[in-house]
């Protein structure tokens, strides 16, 4: 049954509300970007010669292009490990025989839902300990790690939706173990590989306390890590400083905007999944 | 790292084949070939599991371990440490601070998990029968962008939004509340509302699609047989909507609470948990124990007592959720 016209109505308003305080901050950081430098804006403010400058500026002072290059540099390493790991693992917990298959996934099971605040204070001292930290590889490896039992219960899952006819029907045709996983069940699996990738991308690139901790260097930092230099350089500045902000912010935003059914539909099942 | 990995896969494979090759001319291959492709299939599971375990065991499961051992000691990272037993866990449960920053914590889950989960919960209701494509796109691209961008960023476009002259205050003095505005963050008895007020804004968007989604898998015609016997729309909600988003609900919950008890990136960039420790919480407490006053043994402690407290309190709701599996 459909509802009434009142309820519609009511249920418009509350939308629209909820979009109005979901995309408030953004305009407020924009309004406040683009007023002239050293002054301090007021809220949200109408402005006839916006200062589109001050994004250059802020983009120099926040040292942009190094940290792209090296966000894009960490997100290139991880997001292919943690699919392709996750793939394989997934594939033999799904279709293979996994010795103590119980035990093991459990052990997976149990790094879902671990805070990261409990793993940075051993991690930083392990990293230290095996002379990698502040090295790119210290921030590489644990994500790699950390996203990697979200991605086993992903892709099993994935994996055990498949037809199992299929396997049998390869095995048959005398085709090994890695030749059926790699030219008939990953091209199969491609859609959720692909949300897989866009969920780690999303978790690698808005990593903010593995980088702040175990990378001094904020230009090898993640894009979020970054920040927090860049806030403390500039907290007096509201102009600078949100200008500097939303660059560090557009990256993703853009992606999302340009992919967002992709971004929708992984975020809505990882979370169903997770 | 991956290309050594294939090329293990590769090498066992190719030892496997020939062994299949020259049994195949065996009398009885079918007897013979079973017990044998068993024991390989095993192998070769292990093999293709091997990467992934190997990282998570080695920086995660180690890791976890690691602050398990640690909280046992008093170190500060650098000279010997002593072992004191359980006296870091009876400080975590006696020491104000350290408590205190673990209810905050809990507080935090009104803001982060409650009112987003009933406010999303009463939206989605209100829009299920509101079909526009345009529309549609539109508003699940605004509420989901507060869940695409980095949590510190969040907390510096809230510490601009809540400060002296920021847009809360504007919009206050815009209704006639002028007298209400005041630095949220800075104010020791507004501090931590307010940071609740971040939690809120990062998860209502995405609770209200994810409801949604939820509401569109509920089968219409349990909607028409209820109004048929003339069950009202209260009756309809609490009957049909709520139990069929159970497992909506229940992953509503989980994210939200993990994020309330665990967080930091919007706490650190907003108030680093001042002023004074009014906005405290346990993720921001164990970096400074740990990083900033070098107690190791008592920052472990502190982060092993969050991590079974996120374990106990996940463990009831996903039994919820796979309730309505069975």
């Amino acid at each position: 049954m459909k509802q009434g016209k009142s309820v519609q109505i009511l249920g418009t308003v509350m939308l629209v509300l909820t979009i109005i305080f979901c995309i408030l901050p953004f305009l407020s950081m924009f309004s406040a970007a683009v007023q002239p430098q050293g002054t301090t804006p007021a809220g949200i403010q109408f402005t006839a010669h916006p200062h589109w400058e001050n994004f250059v500026d802020a983009w120099n002072m926040a040292n942009i292009t190094p940290l792209l290059i090296s966000s894009t540099i960490l997100v290139i390493v991880v997001v292919p490990c943690v699919v392709i790991f996750s793939s394989l693992g997934g594939y033999a917990f799904a279709q293979l025989r996994v010795p103590f298959k119980g035990l093991i996934y459990m052990l997976f099971i149990v790094g879902l839902t671990i805070p990261f605040e409990t793993l940075v204070t051993p991690l930083y001292y392990q990293i230290s300990g095996m002379g990698l930290l502040n090295t790119r590889l210290a921030l590489m490896l644990p994500l790699i790690s950390l996203n990697i039992p979200f991605g086993i219960v992903w892709m099993r899952s994935c994996f055990e939706q498949m037809p199992s006819d299929l396997m049998e029907a390869a095995s048959i045709d005398g085709a090994g173990y890695l030749r059926t996983f790699r030219s008939i069940q990953l091209p199969l699996a491609l859609p959720s590989i692909a949300s897989l990738g866009i969920l780690t991308f999303l978790a690698t690139w808005n990593q903010f306390l593995l980088a702040v901790v175990l990378e001094n260097d904020p230009n090898k930092r993640t894009m979020a890590g970054a920040l927090q230099a860049f806030v403390g350089q500039y907290q007096t500045d509201v102009v600078l400083l949100n200008a500097g902000a939303l660059l560090i912010m557009a990256p993703t935003m853009i992606l999302f905007i340009f992919l967002q059914r992709y971004f929708i539909r992984a975020m809505l099942a990882g979370s169903v999944k997770g | 790292m991956q290309c050594n990995q294939q090329s293990v896969v590769n090498t066992i494979m190719n030892n496997h084949q020939p062994a299949r090759a020259g049994e195949s001319g065996d009398a009885a291959p079918a007897v013979e070939r079973k017990p044998k492709r068993k024991m390989s299939l095993e192998l070769v599971s292990l093999l293709f599991l091997l990467p992934a375990f190997l990282f998570y065991a080695v920086f995660e499961l180690w890791p976890i371990i690691q602050t398990i051992w640690y909280s046992f000691y008093k170190w500060n990272g650098i000279d010997e440490s002593t072992f004191i037993g359980i006296r870091n866990y009876a400080t975590v449960f006696t020491d104000p601070e350290l408590y205190g920053s673990i209810l905050r914590s809990f507080y935090l889950i009104i803001f982060f998990s409650i009112v987003p989960i009933v406010l999303g919960l009463i939206t989605a209701v209100l829009i299920k029968d509101i079909k526009s494509k345009a529309g549609r796109s539109f508003s699940q691209v605004c509420l989901f962008l507060p869940r695409v961008i980095p949590g510190a960023a969040a907390g510096v476009a809230w510490t601009w939004m809540l400060a002296d002259k920021g847009t809360v205050n504007q919009i206050l003095h815009a209704i006639g509340l002028g007298g209400a505005a005041r630095v949220w963050l800075g104010d020791q008895s507004t501090a931590l509302n307010a940071v609740g007020v971040i939690g809120f804004w990062l998860q209502l968007g995405f609770c209200v699609v994810l409801l949604l989604s939820g509401i569109g898998g509920i089968d219409q015609s349990l909607y028409e047989a209820a109004s048929l016997d003339g069950a009202g729309w209260w009756r309809q909600l609490f009957t049909i909507t709520i139990p069929g988003l159970r497992g909506q609900i229940g992953v509503c919950l989980t994210m939200t609470i993990v994020s309330a008890l665990a967080s930091f990136d919007v706490v650190y960039m907003s108030t680093q948990g001042g002023p004074g420790t009014s906005t405290m919480v346990p993720g921001v407490q164990v970096y400074r124990l740990a990083f900033t006053q070098q107690n190791v043994g008592l920052a472990s402690a502190l982060a092993v007592t969050l991590m079974v407290l996120v374990l106990l309190v996940v463990g009831p709701v996903q039994r919820l959720i796979n309730g309505k599996d069975q």
